[in-house]
């Protein structure tokens, strides 16, 4: 039978204990003696989140159906087991064969959000592993990140020993070959990395040196031998059919997030919103085929006993065999699964799905026009138009919704107050319409739900260069949204949500910042900063003294207008998107001029170099 | 069709509370293959019901829930078929048919078993067997009335748990005969016995009253006792393992007038029989003696 890493006293004590037994259905259990490479993967915040999670579940099936690789899982231990481990000096450990994580060949962490960075910390020290990549040795696990935050790694660069740029399913096995082949000539830890970063996708930091002006802006960034290359190309998988695909994704005991099967249906999106950084660095959107899709939701519904399925994807509604799909997965509602529907764009179609699926009367509507006026709609290239948003609500209501969420974001480029003020007039519009339906006809009053979050830039998107607000900033704009709301006719239909801004200004910094930034986040951990995702634990007080104690200016990250010329920290990376293209955007953005989607027309946003997806279907 | 099934839980199942069981098995009956009948709705959920929630730590051979089924295979093939999608700490014991109008498990427990044993690295209740035996006489045997005060969400209670425990008694749980006579199936419990078979290892056998009314976890009694010889009450300290879950002997299962007079004419039998053998009538059956195995050749999507 299975020991376990912590004892009956521990586990009954804490919250949740099954958050680190491991043993769910579909885990993967291997003679660790025989596997040449053990590999620890790890998503840095709790279990129920980190089992939510897709592309985990996609190389952890990988990686084991090589023979010679054992991957684990681990995720962040909650606060509670936290203090108690580092008390008694537990080593952190893997779920399934319960082994301290620093006897692993590698340690692959996935970056999902900014604020999980402390939690990265939280993992190497609770494994007993040196923060510092400079610091490890050659019995230390190889430190790599993976994920959407690594399209900027630069304020993680000291902590991680290489980046895997891009998508997981093409490198990792080339990776796994070079690791076994060095070390079976009994070759170093540093010699591995050297030759590592020769793979594509691969960025090794330590072999890159960074220069700064006097004026705090990036002056070079250049490899330190001759044979590292100068650009790290993202990876991308372009065949998304023919593809791995967990099809026995595990299954928690605990409710995870996502409690369901998760079908990724296409990656990338054609829209691209100029905000937005998942519809640049994912491009060009590839379709996974429908009879694919198909077999697998069959079989891992069948494999995991899941009762809900649902779709993943950007922007589903683009994804070009929709209907027949969801009409496969309706037939299956017979045996009692429910379908999860993503956010679809409201037409007849999707009315028609979603009055099947589920209760009208609960479910509510969701538009995202991600601004109040269609000016700076128009500026984000968002194609929702106030048109599109009242004939589907209007379908909708006189189909029986009466609910619609509305999500927007303040603080975008060229922003005025005028456009702040759009906001909840638009959604008073759209509760006019819903009272244009007879009395008798409607049920009672709608409830119209406007949440705004606050934008942050983000590499390999238009808006990259942009300057942020300060905090007051952001808090007084939702002022102004929150004061034009109470001067609507249906004021009383409508209600407002917006965040606190702390959180906003640190992910501008970590999103934009520099090597030089990952010092503050080593001395906010050290002052005690973890699970700064999580409201109940976020600390905006330490975090601010662990800026000023490392004189590192928010401002300069946040509050500058960088220039076209400047060296950004992520500009060795080509993502397939150039800077040409972002550049062009940028400009059309500030003209308030709207690009055609990738579907309609090609815009040379260089994507079409990998030669797939939608950029050969465009030639067709 | 209505289904009872019976299982153990053990090992790092242990810690898996009482919902997330439920939601185990609404999964595993799904991987399993088990034609479950739904309930009608927008968002129909399998019609499953427990008998008695189990406790976070605590292991058990005898745990039952109940399910609706719109068709089914053989008990055997069933517990296969379900077995193969378990998890180390869970199998399956018993799949068997109850009538179309029996009375949910949960509304038939009456009592339940349970054997406790020392961890090791604590100290027990007693040294040996004899000296724990000693100590059971004179709390159990002794005391005509054994008053605890249980302090629920609201208020204190004062109450005298000498009624409702029906049994309690020392033995040496490392014995073939005990292990037999109990039927443990707990590999632990097993292990531990196998891995040290000189050893004596002073255990507690309780059969409490347990139910919707005056439900008595063997942490009580056991608090009871320790605070009856001074000693201290370390919860940690215990491994409480749940041997089975009873129905009175004497309740009607099923529903319905004409079922109620039928079973009740089956009873009297029953008991005539028990009165001309000179048998005792018992008092309890275990929940799984309510229902029937359903027999069959062979297995769906096997070679006959």
């Amino acid at each position: 039978m299975r020991k376990l890493a912590l004892n009956d006293e521990i586990l009954l004590n804490i919250d949740k204990p099954a958050r680190y037994i491991g043993n769910e259905v579909n885990s993967v259990m291997k003679d660790p003696e025989k596997a040449a490479i053990r590999f620890a993967m790890c998503f840095p915040d709790v279990y129920e989140i980190g089992m939510s999670h897709l592309g985990i579940q996609i190389l952890y099936d990988m990686f084991n159906q090589r023979e010679d690789v054992y991957c684990e899982r681990v995720y962040s231990p909650w606060r509670d087991l936290h203090k108690i481990m580092k008390e008694q000096k537990i080593p952190l450990f893997t779920l399934e064969t319960q082994s301290p994580v620093k006897q692993m060949d590698f340690l692959g962490i996935t970056i999902q959000y900014e604020m999980c960075y402390t939690n990265i910390l939280q993992i190497l020290d609770l494994s007993q592993i040196p923060l510092l990549s400079t610091q490890r040795g050659e019995e230390d696990p190889i430190v790599i990140g993976g994920g959407p935050c690594t399209y900027n790694p630069e304020p993680l660069a000291d902590f991680f020993d290489l980046f895997y740029i891009g998508e997981g399913e093409t490198q990792y096995s080339s990776l796994f070959d070079l690791y076994l082949s060095i070390r079976s000539q009994g070759g170093s830890r540093h010699e591995f990395l050297r030759a590592a970063c020769h793979i594509p996708g691969i960025y090794v930091p330590s072999l890159y040196e960074v220069t700064y002006h006097a004026d705090g802006t990036i002056e070079s960034f250049t490899p330190r031998y001759p044979d590292v290359p100068k650009t790290v190309r993202k990876e991308i998988q372009m065949d998304l059919t023919e593809s791995v695909y967990p099809r026995k994704p595990l299954v928690p005991f605990i409710k995870a997030t996502q409690d369901r099967v998760v079908l990724e249906i296409q990656r990338g999106c054609i829209r691209g919103c100029r905000f937005c950084q998942a519809g640049m660095i994912y491009r060009p959107t590839r379709e996974r085929d429908v009879e694919m899709l198909k077999s697998c939701a069959q079989d891992m519904l069948k494999n995991t006993g899941h009762e809900e399925i649902s779709l993943s994807s950007l922007s589903s509604s683009d994804y070009s065999q929709l209907p027949s799909l969801i009409n496969f997965l309706i037939k299956s509602k017979e045996n009692g699964v429910n379908i999860s529907l993503p956010s679809l764009r409201i037409d007849a179609f999707s009315l028609d799905v979603m009055s099947k699926v589920q209760d009208v009367r609960k479910s509510s509507l969701t538009f995202a026009p991600e601004a109040g006026s269609q000016r700076l709609r128009n500026v984000i290239n968002k194609g929702l138009t106030e048109d599109v948003i009242l004939q589907g609500a209007g379908l909708a209501f006189e189909g029986g919704w009466q609910k619609v969420k509305l999500y927007f974001m303040l603080g975008l480029p060229t922003e005025a107050t005028e456009d702040m003020k759009e906001i909840p007039r638009l959604a008073d519009k759209i509760a006019r319409r819903y009272y244009e339906i007879p009395k008798e006809k409607r049920n009672g009053k709608c409830q119209i739900t406007i949440s705004t979050s606050f934008f942050v830039p983000k590499p390999f998107t238009p808006f990259q260069w942009a300057c942020m607000c300060p905090k007051e900033e952001y808090l007084a704009r939702a002022r102004i949204v929150n004061e034009e709301m109470k001067e609507q006719l249906n004021r009383k239909s409508l209600k407002y949500n917006w965040h606190e801004a702390d959180v906003t200004v640190l992910e501008g910094v970590f999103a934009r910042g520099d090597r030089r930034v990952g010092q503050v986040l080593l001395k906010a951990y050290e002052k005690g900063c973890i699970f700064d995702a999580w409201t109940e634990s976020f600390d905006n007080q330490k975090w601010m003294e662990a800026f000023q104690e490392c004189q590192i200016s928010i401002d300069f990250y946040n509050l500058r207008q960088r220039s076209l010329e400047e060296l950004l920290p992520w500009d060795f990376i080509d993502c397939g998107v150039s800077k040409e293209f972002l550049k062009r955007e940028l400009d059309h953005a500030l003209q308030g001029q709207v690009t055609p989607n990738c579907q309609k027309q090609c815009s040379g946003c260089g994507a079409a170099k990998f030669q797939g997806g939608v950029c050969l279907e465009h030639q067709n | 069709m209505n289904i009872r099934i019976k299982f153990q839980k053990y090992g790092v199942m242990k810690f898996i509370g009482h919902l997330d069981m439920m939601r185990y098995f609404q999964k595993a009956i799904r991987r399993a293959g088990i034609n479950i009948a739904y309930s009608e709705g927008y968002s129909p959920h399998q019609i499953m019901s427990f008998a008695a929630p189990l406790g976070v730590g605590v292991t058990s051979d005898g745990e039952y829930f109940d399910i609706e089924v719109r068709s089914t295979q053989s008990s055997l093939c069933s517990i296969r078929a379900l077995n193969e999608t378990m998890v180390e700490g869970i199998s399956i014991l018993e799949y068997k048919r109850l009538p179309d109008t029996a009375k949910t498990s949960m509304s038939l427990v009456a009592a339940a078993d349970y054997l406790i044993y020392g961890k090791p690295g604590y100290n027990f209740l007693a040294d040996n067997v004899l000296d724990l035996q000693k100590k059971v006489q004179d709390f159990y045997e002794s005391q005509p009335e054994i008053n605890i005060t249980k302090q629920t969400k609201k208020q204190e209670i004062q109450m005298n748990l000498k009624p409702l425990i029906y049994k309690m008694k020392s033995l040496n749980l490392n014995s073939q005969e005990t292990l037999h006579q109990l039927q443990v199936k707990n590999p632990e419990i097993l292990a531990m016995c196998q891995d040290s078979p000189e050893t004596e290892f002073p255990a507690l056998f309780l059969q409490v009253c347990t139910g919707s009314s005056d439900n008595v976890k063997p942490e009580l009694v056991l608090e009871s006792f320790c605070r009856f010889y001074d000693l201290p009450y370390d919860p940690l300290g215990f491994q409480i393992h749940r041997l089975e879950v009873y129905a009175k002997a004497d309740d009607i299962p099923v529903k319905g007038e004409q079922e109620r007079r039928k079973y009740q004419s089956y009873l009297n039998h029953q008991k005539k029989l028990c009165q001309q053998k000179g048998r005792e009538f018992p008092q309890f059956l275990t929940l799984g003696q309510l229902g029937k195995n359903i027999e069959s050749s062979s297995c769906t999507g096997e070679a006959p």
